[in-house]
C-alpha cells in the first residue's frame, strides 16, 4: 500500500514539475473529503484513518491519469480500480467489511461536475447540451463500475491462487 | 424455544440490521449462510431482497419471513453484526450471546453527534469544491451551503421521517444560498458552490451497492438499490432546477 502510493506520487510529481505545492493542497483535500464522508455514513472510527488513505489513493490516481491524457473515463476506471483494490487489502488487514472503505472514497469520483450541468441545461431549456451531459455521466458511472468489476475479478482470482498452493 | 427457532431467529435479525443500515447483498448472504453453517444446519436456505428475508431450515416444514421496511445508513453496525459473526465462528460466543448482542447493538451502537457530522459535512463540501477546482474566494459560501444543506437533510430525515422530499428541500435551500452569495458578490461561481454543498447528500452507498449486487447476481436488490439512487438523484437535482428556472 505504503509502496503503491510513493509510486503514485512519484509519477504525479513527475508530470506536475514546479506545481508541488497544488499536489499537497488536493492529497489533503482528498484525505478530508473521504474522512468526512465516513463521518457522515458512520463508520467505525477505526477504520477512519485507513479510508482516508484510500481515497487519497484513488484520487491521485485519477490526477495521475488525467495528467498522461488517459481521458475521463479512463481516470474514473484507474481509480476505482485502485480503491477497489487497496480497500479488500484494508478489509482483509482491518478484518471490517470492504464496503467501509469504498464508500467514503469514491465519493471524490462522483460525476458532480457533469450532473449540475445537466440539470442546469434542462432548466434552462438547452435540452440538447443536457442530454450530452447525461450521456457523460452515465458513461463515467459505468467506468467506476467497470473499475470495481476488475478489482473484484482481480481479487477474486489472486485468493484462489493463494489457496490453491 | 427449540434450537431451530433460536438459529431462524438470529439469522433473521443479523441480516434485518445489516440490509437496513446499508450493506451489499453479497455480504449479507455470505455472513447469513455462515452464521447458520456455524450453527449446525448443513443446508440452510436463505432468500434475500433489499425489502425482506425468507428463511427456512429443509428439515422444518415452515419457513420464517422477515419484512424491512425502513432503510438508513450506519456502516457502524454492519461492521458489528460482522463482529460478532466472526466471533461466534471462532466458538468465542454462544448462540444466545449472539442474539442477545443483536438486540443490543441494534437499540445503542453510537452515532457520532448531529455536531462533528455537520461539521464533517461542512469539510466535504468545502474540500471538493476546492478539489473541483473551484477558487479559495468561495469557501465560506461554500461551507454555508453545504452546513445549512446538511442540516436541513438531517433534521427532515430525522423529524418527519421522509426520504425524497428532505433531499429535495436541502439541494433547493443549498441553491438559494449559492444565489445568494453571488448576487451580494460574497462568492463567485455559482456552479462550483452548488455542486459543493450538494456533494454531503449524494446517495453514495445505494450506487455502489446497485453495482455491487448486479455483477454479484443479485439483480432484484441491484434494481431496487439503483431505483434508490435514482430517486434521490432526481430529487436533488429537481431542487437545483426550481432555483435555476424561478431565480
Amino acid at each position: 500500500m505504503l509502496v503503491q502510493l510513493a509510486w503514485a506520487l512519484l509519477l504525479f510529481s513527475a508530470f506536475y514539475e514546479g506545481r508541488k505545492r497544488m499536489i499537497i493542497i488536493q492529497i489533503i483535500c482528498s484525505y478530508l473529503a473521504t474522512i468526512g464522508f465516513g463521518i457522515i455514513v458512520n463508520i467505525p472510527h477505526k477504520a477512519l484513518n485507513s479510508c482516508g488513505w484510500v481515497g487519497v489513493l484513488g484520487w491521485v490516481m485519477y490526477l495521475v491519469v488525467k495528467a498522461a491524457d488517459g481521458g475521463t473515463m479512463l481516470a474514473n476506471a484507474v481509480a476505482a480500480l485502485a480503491i477497489g483494490l487497496s480497500s479488500i487489502f484494508m478489509a482483509r488487514r482491518l478484518k471490517m467489511p470492504m464496503i467501509l472503505f469504498n464508500i467514503p472514497s469514491l465519493v471524490p469520483l462522483v460525476p458532480g461536475g457533469q450532473a449540475y450541468k445537466a440539470v442546469r441545461n434542462f432548466a434552462i431549456g438547452n435540452d440538447l447540451a443536457a442530454i450530452s451531459n447525461l450521456v457523460q455521466v452515465a458513461m463515467i458511472a459505468g467506468a467506476i463500475a467497470m473499475g470495481f468489476f476488475v478489482s473484484e475479478l482481480v481479487a477474486r482470482t489472486y485468493f484462489r491462487i493463494i489457496i490453491k498452493h | 424455544m427449540t434450537k431451530n427457532d433460536l438459529i431462524i431467529e438470529t439469522i433473521l435479525m443479523a441480516g434485518k440490521i445489516m440490509i437496513e443500515n446499508g450493506a451489499d447483498m453479497a455480504r449479507v448472504d455470505d455472513t447469513l449462510t455462515r452464521i447458520a453453517r456455524n450453527a449446525g444446519i448443513d443446508n440452510p436456505k436463505i432468500f434475500e431482497t433489499t425489502t425482506g428475508i425468507l428463511m427456512s431450515i429443509p428439515e422444518q416444514s415452515s419457513a420464517q419471513v422477515e419484512p424491512i421496511q425502513k432503510r438508513t445508513i450506519d456502516l457502524e453496525k454492519v461492521s458489528l453484526v460482522n463482529q460478532n459473526s466472526r466471533a461466534f465462528q471462532d466458538g468465542q460466543i454462544s448462540l444466545e450471546e449472539f442474539r442477545n448482542n443483536l438486540v443490543k447493538l441494534n437499540i445503542s451502537t453510537p452515532f457520532f453527534s448531529f455536531w462533528l457530522q455537520l461539521i464533517a459535512a461542512v469539510v466535504v463540501s468545502v474540500t471538493l469544491m476546492i478539489m473541483y477546482g473551484g477558487s479559495w474566494h468561495d469557501m465560506i459560501a461554500t461551507a454555508f451551503a453545504g452546513g445549512f444543506g446538511y442540516s436541513c437533510y438531517y433534521l427532515i430525515n430525522n423529524r418527519l421521517n421522509i426520504r425524497f422530499v428532505s433531499e429535495f428541500l436541502a439541494s433547493f435551500l443549498i441553491g438559494v444560498i449559492a444565489v445568494l452569495f453571488v448576487r451580494l458578490q460574497w462568492g463567485t461561481q455559482i456552479g462550483m458552490i452548488t455542486i459543493g454543498g450538494v456533494m454531503p447528500l449524494v446517495p453514495g452507498v445505494p450506487i455502489t451497492n446497485a453495482v455491487r449486487d448486479v455483477f454479484a447476481g443479485h439483480f432484484l436488490s441491484g434494481m431496487a438499490r439503483a431505483m434508490e439512487a435514482l430517486l434521490s438523484a432526481c430529487a436533488i437535482g429537481m431542487g437545483i432546477a426550481f432555483v435555476f428556472r424561478f431565480l
